[in-house]
């Protein structure tokens, strides 16, 4: 289905910001104490042998591999690149990681990089719109964003404005999405494909669940190809259960629209036993259509070294050690 | 028949509940001078994993018995998990510690010969009850292990002069050798003497700055076990020793094998020259440093040392300094 019989679908509930303020307010509450046991029952499923080198494989292909310091250099992002073409020198049936995640200037960079180190396949993943805390003005997000693109980004991640969405104003979130996905589109003529959008909502700043699944919805109707669930730079960032949250919304939305959206959880992700509680989730809540780079990524940085060393773990039988994988 | 023979069984039930009432009838006269008794509060012996007592991952204990054979506790037995647990709380530990200075280590060191001195009484008994000794002999074996204590500890900032020096050099140059710790180090302690022997491998590998995953005696990881009560309390940063009891070759394989451990002392593998050859196969796999079993030191701990434990995990860091003009 595509994104037509969406808009007839929900079409009326976005049609003014009393009627998405009605629709967001009308959604379920979230049940805290089922999704949390729920996360946590999932969280205890044991994946071994040839199922734990699928799922590390699969982990691995899914990872935007991170850089987003103020202290990030063209050569820290070179290396970066470097490494998400080739993770493990050492074994090349290694998969390469979904793409690499930096900030807008660095994005010429990093596409530079990647095309000229075998890594043509590996997407760029910029983060625009004043991130991570999306205070400025709609221009200066918009201009951001338009930038990114042209430096060759394929996706954009942008974070939603909290302020606005606290205080209840949907519309203008809505409103900012809009805009910032009509930014993503190429220049006509260029004939390239726009880049995906992905939203970010900052779930530690959302407080409640029940903002989460608002605010899934509200990024969902506004048209994201992906919502993420945080920058990484504040205390709570992706968790099992607002992962499963939001995965709820995506598989409700793809019933109710017939359009399938990506999640991307991001920060906090540190080992391959948290990822592979990740993918069962995913597995158990929106089934195998999700479990593909394409629906489901990991915002991530130091995540691919402990995935590499379950996997020299995997295929030699010797616990690996952190001296054989890079120090980034 | 069978309706027979319950009938039959059923008699002396009756008969024996009726005396039971007979008895209950009585018993109020007699009960105030019955002196109740008190249960055991038995010891839950657990491993000693980054600064915490976990229970084996495995869930599996393992008994422990006396010299005589009689059971003394349930100790924890090992996975390969538990050991890799460790070697990531060692690695984690080795920058604090090989970067605290030298002094501070004695001190710590000494420290815990301090606290030990304390617990004199449980670990003479431990040491008898699993060495099958006198309780002057256990005592005796007690003061030793304490002594040789303190003593390495002496050694943590004298090593660095016996061990390194400048070195003269045919050129305008300052040349100076010192030595740092090797890193990670699996100890495999000496089977027979479950205390002396335990301190006598251990001490030399921590002074120097290295962290070590110290797989206790077999047959009497008790003392070792107590042991890490008190590095608990002793100053000593978690991780710095972690104590996994279990089958030593269990154990020791996975800790051999492992990339991520730099050394390993073979002293407990002395009696098994099989088991020794074949974790010396799986160590040379990432070049670690391999002390090997010394058959004869297992058993007799009482001689001097000497400092070959010590140097055994060192690193040997020369540098060349411009001598200015």
């Amino acid at each position: 289905m595509s994104a037509g019989s969406s808009a007839s679908a929900l079409a009326d509930v976005t049609s003014s910001d009393s009627a998405l303020r009605r629709y967001l307010h009308g959604l379920p509450g979230v049940d805290t104490v089922g999704l949390e046991a729920r996360a946590a029952t999932l969280g205890t499923r044991s994946i071994k042998t040839t199922a734990k080198a699928y799922a590390i494989d699969l982990a691995i292909s899914m990872i935007d591999l991170t850089t987003l310091e103020g202290s990030d250099t063209p050569g820290k992002v070179r290396s970066l690149c470097a490494k998400g073409s080739n993770p493990d020198p050492s074994d090349r049936t290694t998969p390469q990681v979904a793409a690499i995640c930096v900030y807008s200037d660095m994005a010429a960079t990093a596409k530079q990089a990647l095309s000229a180190g075998g890594g043509a396949g590996i997407k760029v993943a910029s983060v625009a719109t004043a991130f991570p805390s999306g205070r400025a003005a709609l221009s200066v997000k918009l201009a951001d964003t338009r930038e990114a693109v042209a430096a060759g980004a394929d996706e954009i991640d942008m974070v939603i404005d909290r302020g606005a969405f606290l205080s209840g104003r949907y519309g203008k979130v809505f409103e900012e999405i809009q805009a910032v996905k009509e930014a993503c589109k190429r220049p006509s003529g260029s004939g390239g494909e726009p880049a995906h959008l992905k939203v970010i909502f900052e779930n530690g700043e959302l407080s409640t669940y029940d903002n989460i699944r608002r605010a899934s919805w509200l990024a969902m109707l506004a048209g994201a190809d992906f919502i993420k669930t945080s920058t990484g730079k504040v205390a709570v960032n992706a968790t099992l259960p607002n992962t499963l949250l939001m995965l709820e919304a995506v598989r409700d939305f793809r019933a109710a629209t017939g359009t399938q959206i990506g999640v991307k959880p991001a920060g906090g992700i540190r080992n391959a036993k948290d990822a592979l509680r990740y993918l069962v989730v995913v597995n158990e809540t929106v089934g195998s259509d999700w479990l593909s780079p394409d629906w489901f990524r990991f915002g991530a940085s130091s995540l691919l070294n402990d995935l590499l060393m379950q996997r020299q773990k995997l295929s030699t039988g010797r616990y690996s050690g952190p001296d054989y994988v890079t120090v980034d | 028949m069978s309706e027979k023979s319950a009938n039959t069984e059923k008699k002396p039930a009756k008969s024996e509940a009726a005396a039971g009432r007979t008895k209950s009838a009585k018993a109020p006269a007699a009960r105030p001078a019955r002196t109740p008794v008190r249960i055991d509060v038995l010891k839950t012996y657990k491993l000693f994993v980054g600064g915490k007592f976990p229970r084996s991952e495995s869930g599996r204990v393992y008994e422990v018995t006396d010299s005589q054979g009689n059971w003394l506790a349930n100790a924890p037995q090992s996975s390969r998990k538990d050991a890799r647990d460790a070697v990531v709380a060692a690695r984690k530990a080795f920058s604090g510690w090989s970067g605290a200075t030298a002094y501070n280590r004695g001190q710590i060191l000494y420290r815990i010969a301090e606290m030990l001195e304390g617990r004199r009484e449980q670990f003479t008994s431990e040491i008898a009850a699993a060495e099958g000794l006198s309780a002057a002999a256990a005592s005796a074996q007690f003061d030793a292990a304490v002594d040789r204590w303190v003593w390495y500890a002496g050694w943590s900032d004298k090593v660095t002069q016996v061990a390194g020096g400048a070195n003269p050099v045919a050129g305008p140059f300052f040349n100076l050798s010192t030595p740092e710790p090797t890193g990670v180090v699996a100890v495999l302690a000496p089977q027979e003497s479950s205390f002396l022997g335990l301190a006598s491998v251990l001490a030399p590998v921590i002074v120097t700055g290295n962290t070590a995953v110290l797989v206790p005696s077999e047959k009497a990881p008790l003392p070792a076990l107590s042991l890490s009560e008190v590095l608990a309390t002793s100053d000593l940063p978690g991780g710095v020793v972690n104590v996994l009891s279990g089958r030593t070759r269990e154990v020791g394989a996975t800790l051999a094998a492992h990339q991520d451990v730099n050394a390993m002392d073979l002293t407990g593998a002395a009696s098994d020259a099989e088991l020794a050859k074949e974790l010396e196969v799986a160590a040379a796999d990432n070049l670690k440093r391999v002390r090997r079993p010394d058959a004869a030191a297992d058993g007799d701990w009482s001689g001097d040392p000497g400092i070959s434990r010590l140097l055994a995990f060192l690193e040997t860091k020369t540098v060349w300094h411009p001598i200015g003009v």
